[in-house]
């Protein structure tokens, strides 16, 4: 079977998406051909399809681009805003807080904004404080945004139709390592609903519950339980807001243990609202406390050693799933 | 000037200033008790603008809005149903004064953030430029959103992007309780226009002849694909930063220049010489005030919105109980 790359699964989605709708269109820094299709290529090969018009180049200017693509969305247009880096959402937050989750519901319903704001993040390349954070958190706290993290390149495509054809923002994460992961092709006009969760692997003795990059570690990690006599299941989110709760309880209504895991800071982050709901809907079910695995409460090191111990680790969560399984036995 | 479009712009800016009035006393009686930013003074300028523009044209405007609504024909009794936070409301109340939108007149987004609506007036102009629809977008704000980083991040993309779109900057000379000096260093706003390449136009917009003349100007160059207007129209506003608060820190001179230059006065002296008759023009404002009446007759007998609203229009669909942690 063919493969694709989580690079070529977007792309492609992109360009079923413009193929389909004039009115999807992209603004981001450097997306255009002229330079080079952006930093990730995500863009690349579209200008020539679409033009300019439809795949515009910006200049540095967030609050601009995320306006733009606000008020385009308005009048039913579904843009999609590049916005290079995840931490300069935070040059932007305006627009994306005041205006695209809330102009739906302020109007009473006049309006809506379906936008895609695709920007890219990740752990463990050595680019530092301001160029690694996984901010989903915030966002997951306002009413009127979607979030969407893929861990594979299928999901990738299929997650990025759904994003474009929703009436509402969704906020796509891409992890900056992930962009070489390889899938089996899943074929043209792939989708994958937004809101439903993947068991990627069975299990029955403890649930890890988590998205993003950290689904590749989870794998790992289940793999190696199994040689103790340990069975995990691991649930990828896929969509982070608004969870999948069904999927979530069910999986640990049958384990009775459940580790969440992110890239994210681990204190106020969504595991900490994930860890909530298991705890009030699964209280006197639970074999073990639910445990919170995440990044540590700095601002993410450059040094690699540094960024290795600061990232949650594969023999934290290994230890994490035994001391779990310890409980009730 | 002509007769009618004089006619026009008189009745825009008496429907607004005869609100204005009727909000601030109904707010006043202890009946409605909300936010309320008052237009005084701001009147004639919008009146001009949209007298200039098509009913489709999309309008952004801010939290001080309302005559920018109205003169773009936003129904009196949505409008005012919406303030007192009514079901009937624009909005079914969920809005308020600060966030009117009514997308039959227009009027797509109204701010309670300063300088937000710039980058957004950029999106809405940006679809008409691909869809070649012919629309122009006006966008309002003060002289104190000028200095906000979204109002040059939009001037450089409007202009790049050579977008059908008018900032329209109502200068009255105050950015909440800042005078214009104490907050700007350049001697008006029209001039931050060349920094982008932009074409600017600074008019008196207490002189109905020249504030007209200057919005068809910039109407024209907007809509016939030449890119963006930055139109700066002088005018003052009158009261407060909102309705009720102090401005005992407007000095004695500004005062007594606001007042000889209030555009109310000026605009029935100019309708006076174009041979409108005294009675002609206060049956029009009796008019006006029986459409007012009217309205807040509708809004204030109209039931509150449900609490089950806090389900509605989050997302597209419904929030239900459990998914959304609710």
């Amino acid at each position: 079977m063919s493969k694709i790359t989580m690079g070529q699964g977007l792309n492609r989605a992109i360009d079923e998406a413009m193929a389909e709708d004039e009115g999807v269109i992209l603004l981001g820094e450097d997306v255009a051909a002229k330079q080079g299709g952006g930093v990730f290529k995500i863009s690349a090969g579209l200008t020539e399809k679409y033009g300019e018009h439809r795949i515009r180049a910006t200049p540095i200017s967030e609050q601009a681009i995320m306006g733009a693509c606000v008020g385009a969305a308005l009048t039913g247009f579904r843009p999609i805003a590049e916005i290079m880096l995840m931490n300069f959402v935070t040059v932007c937050m305006d627009q994306i807080v005041n205006h695209a989750a809330k102009l739906r519901f302020m109007s009473g319903g006049q309006t809506n904004v379906p936008l895609v704001i695709r920007t890219t993040t990740g752990v463990g390349v050595g680019f530092g404080g301001q160029h690694s954070d996984m901010l989903e958190a915030w966002f997951a706290h306002v009413p009127g945004l979607k979030i969407v993290t893929p861990s594979n390149a299928a999901d990738a495509q299929g997650l990025m139709r759904a994003a474009i054809a929703c009436n509402d923002p969704v906020i796509f994460i891409e992890n900056i390592l992930c962009y070489g992961l390889q899938s089996d092709d899943p074929g043209a006009n792939h989708v994958v609903p937004l809101g439903k969760a993947a068991v990627t692997q069975e299990g029955r003795d403890v649930s890890i519950i988590t998205y993003g990059r950290t689904v590749l570690d989870a794998l790992e990690v289940a793999g190696q339980l199994k040689d103790e006599g340990i069975s995990a299941e691991v649930i990828d989110l896929r969509t982070i807001a608004p969870f999948d709760e069904e999927a979530v309880l069910a999986s640990v209504k049958k384990t009775g243990r459940a580790i969440v895991l992110h890239e994210a800071v681990k204190a106020f982050g969504t595991g900490a609202e994930i860890s909530a709901r298991i705890n009030e809907k699964l209280f006197g079910q639970l074999k073990a406390p639910v445990v919170r695995i995440g990044g540590a409460f700095s601002a993410v090191p450059m040094a690699n050693v540094l960024e290795q111990a600061w990232i949650p680790n594969k023999d934290e969560i290994k230890e994490a799933a035994r001391a779990a399984v310890k409980w009730g036995n | 000037m002509d007769r009618d479009k004089l006619l026009d712009i008189y009745t825009r800016t008496m429907r607004i200033a005869r609100f204005d009035e009727q909000m601030r006393s109904v707010i006043m009686s202890g009946k409605l008790a909300t936010l309320y930013y008052t237009v005084r003074g701001q009147e004639l300028v919008t009146a001009a603008m949209m007298a200039a523009a098509n009913k489709d044209d999309y309008l952004v405007t801010t939290y001080r809005g309302q005559h920018d609504q109205i003169a773009k024909g936003v129904p009196l009794d949505l409008l005012i149903a919406e303030i007192a936070g009514r079901e009937t409301g624009t909005c079914k109340g969920k809005g308020g004064s600060m966030h009117i939108t009514h997308p039959a007149t227009g009027v797509m987004v109204t701010t309670g953030v300063v300088g937000s609506g710039l980058p957004i007036a950029n999106g809405l102009a940006l679809a008409s430029q691909n869809r070649k629809d012919g629309k122009i977008t006006i966008c309002c704000f003060g002289d104190g959103a000028t200095n906000i980083g979204a109002f040059h991040e939009s001037m450089n993309m409007a202009q790049l992007y050579g977008l059908p779109v008018i900032f329209f900057c109502q200068n009255n000379r105050y950015g909440e309780h800042t005078a214009f000096a104490d907050h700007t260093k350049v001697e008006n706003i029209a001039l931050r226009a060349a920094a982008y390449n932009m074409k600017a136009i600074h008019v008196d917009g207490n002189d109905t002849e020249a504030m007209y003349a200057a919005a068809v100007e910039a109407v024209e160059h907007a809509r016939s694909g030449k890119g963006p207007v930055l139109l700066e129209a002088m005018c003052y506003r009158m009261m407060g930063h909102f309705f009720g608060a102090d401005f005992s820190y407007m000095p004695p001179d500004h005062l007594a220049e606001m007042a000889a230059e209030d555009p109310l006065p000026k605009l029935r002296k100019l309708m006076l010489d174009h041979q409108f008759s005294e009675e002609e023009l206060d049956g029009m404002v009796a008019t006006l005030d029986k459409e007012i009446e009217d309205a807040m007759t509708f809004a204030f007998e109209s039931p509150f919105p449900s609490a089950a609203e806090l389900t509605v229009d989050v997302f597209e669909e419904k929030i239900v109980e459990g998914r959304y942690g609710a």
